[in-house]
């Protein structure tokens, strides 16, 4: 039986880390995922797991400890945020490389300047081409439901990626709210015991990690690389449909939220997307076609199952939460389009970059959206294409 | 189990270890990283004592002992870093004229 209880997306994870056990946690604390590792140190100072608890100097040294343990056989984790995940960046790409199956919880927070400890995607989008796949939940459950099945997906054989699970900072992670959490014994009968074939110190053939790779090895090092992404979409949908079949939640790469005949769709991950359906709904109520795509694995980007769920719609916002001072749109705007562009047809798309630094985001601004769409999918013009919602402006 | 020896420049994507691993310790003297070297230190014979003070200072255990005697460098795998010139106290060791 499922446990109903009252968590913040932070303990959560915590809890999900408890039951999963693992062997080794290398915490360096930082705002909003500081309660993550503080959680934890409660469950090991009360025996309730016997996890290495290591506090490191530094997020790059967190990584780096977590690649060491996994390199050693361990099951590894870490959490952090913003200005932490970047100082983790040059570790991320080694990581990820040398396949090394981490779960980094994220606690995604604006990435300073100016100085900004509340929500957008700034940090993770940074990551994007780390080679870490990203999982994003909506609200508390789906971080801790995404936390359950991360270890699996990343250690799969075929896969053998890191992985992040994201959770929007305070919104998610310290907001709390009446979750179902799994029973342990559950859990860990769902996740399974981490045995890697080969590890550092195995008595009959040593491992080394991490060799010199020049232009002779380098690029098929990473086309093997890229496969193990790929690879990964398929994980992703095996993993999740044993684990509705186990405690009865679905999860895909997306949700399509009243997308079966929608005419007009955003594009929008994490919390926002919560607001955004509020909206939906009561547009369908006075009859417009409205839709919403909530994106939870953007790496690997599921491009053609995206195409395919926009591609009867007239017009479509792709929603950032991340600037990426491309000058031409947010990096979810990038994607997307770029996986809709063979499409026979498709639908006028326009960026709106929003919510940054922690910026409020309404259901009246997720309908202002939805009123512009409209005018496009009535054959009004498009407009500017990428543009900026919810500042100041004369 | 894939072979050190049998990763090689030829062989295809599909057939390197995930994350470039290897499965096996030493494989150090399949790599002739001693191309890297610039400069080359030689040994002068008659002026060394066989005090054998360059081995332990040596960082890629490039100057063999055996039965307690030094023998020729092991150009192989030396990178020519020049610690040995600097530790013979005898001054048998030397940067070969280029």
């Amino acid at each position: 039986m499922s446990i109903r209880d009252r968590l913040s997306g932070n303990e959560a994870i915590a809890t999900a880390m408890r039951q999963i056990n693992p062997d080794v946690f290398a915490m360096f604390p930082i705002t909003p995922s500081t309660e993550i590792p503080q959680y934890f140190a409660q469950y090991v100072a009360d025996g309730k797991v016997d996890t290495e608890f290591i506090c490191v100097e530094s997020e790059h040294s967190s990584m780096s400890a977590c690649m060491g343990a996994e390199a050693a056989g361990c099951r590894a984790v870490t959490a952090t945020s913003s200005a932490g995940l970047s100082f983790m960046n040059e570790v991320l790409y080694v990581a990820a490389s040398s396949r090394l199956p981490i779960v980094l919880a994220v606690s995604c927070r604006a990435l300073t300047g100016p100085i900004n400890i509340n929500h957008d995607y700034s940090d993770s989008m940074a990551e994007r081409d780390s080679g870490f796949i990203q999982l994003y939940g909506e609200n508390n459950q789906e971080v801790y439901d995404n936390y359950l099945m991360a270890h699996r997906i990343a250690e799969h054989p075929d896969v053998r990626l890191p992985l992040m699970v994201c959770e929007d900072g305070f919104i998610t992670s310290h907001a709390i709210e009446n979750i179902e959490i799994e029973e342990d014994d559950k859990v860990k009968a769902f996740v399974g015991e981490y045995k890697p074939e080969n590890y550092l110190l195995k008595e009959e053939n040593p491992l080394a990690v991490g060799p010199y790779g020049v232009s002779n090895y380098y690029m098929e090092a990473h086309v093997a690389q890229a496969h193990a992404m790929m690879n990964a979409k398929k994980v992703i949908l095996e993993v999740a449909a044993d684990f509705e079949k186990t405690f009865g939640r679905k999860y895909g790469f997306f949700e399509e939220y009243r997308m079966e005949d929608a005419e007009i769709a955003m594009v929008i991950m994490g919390s926002s997307a919560g607001t955004a359906k509020a909206a939906v709904d009561e547009l369908r109520e006075s009859g417009v076609k409205a839709g919403l795509i909530k994106l939870r694995v953007f790496r690997p980007f599921p491009g053609e199952e995206i195409a395919q769920a926009l591609k009867n719609c007239k017009a479509v916002a792709v929603m950032d939460k991340s600037e990426g001072f491309s000058a031409c749109g947010g990096p979810l705007y990038a994607e997307t389009c770029g996986a809709c562009f063979n499409l026979e047809t498709r639908p006028k798309m326009v960026d709106i970059v929003f919510g940054l630094g922690g910026r409020d985001f309404t259901v009246e601004a997720a309908k202002s959206v939805y009123d512009r769409l409209g005018k496009i999918a009535a054959g009004g013009e498009i407009g500017d294409i990428y543009t900026h919602m919810g500042q100041r402006e004369k | 189990m894939k072979r050190a020896e049998d990763i090689n420049e030829k062989i295809p994507w599909q057939e390197m270890t995930v994350g470039c691993e290897i499965y096996e310790p030493g494989t150090s003297r399949l790599t002739k990283t001693g191309e890297w070297r610039s400069r080359t230190p030689e040994w002068i014979k008659d002026k060394c004592k066989q005090c054998v003070l360059c081995a332990p200072f040596c960082p890629d255990a490039c100057i063999p002992v055996k039965d307690g005697k030094r023998e020729e460098f092991d150009y192989d795998h030396c990178k020519g870093c020049g610690i040995c010139i600097k530790a013979c106290p005898f001054d048998a060791i030397v940067w070969r004229e280029e």
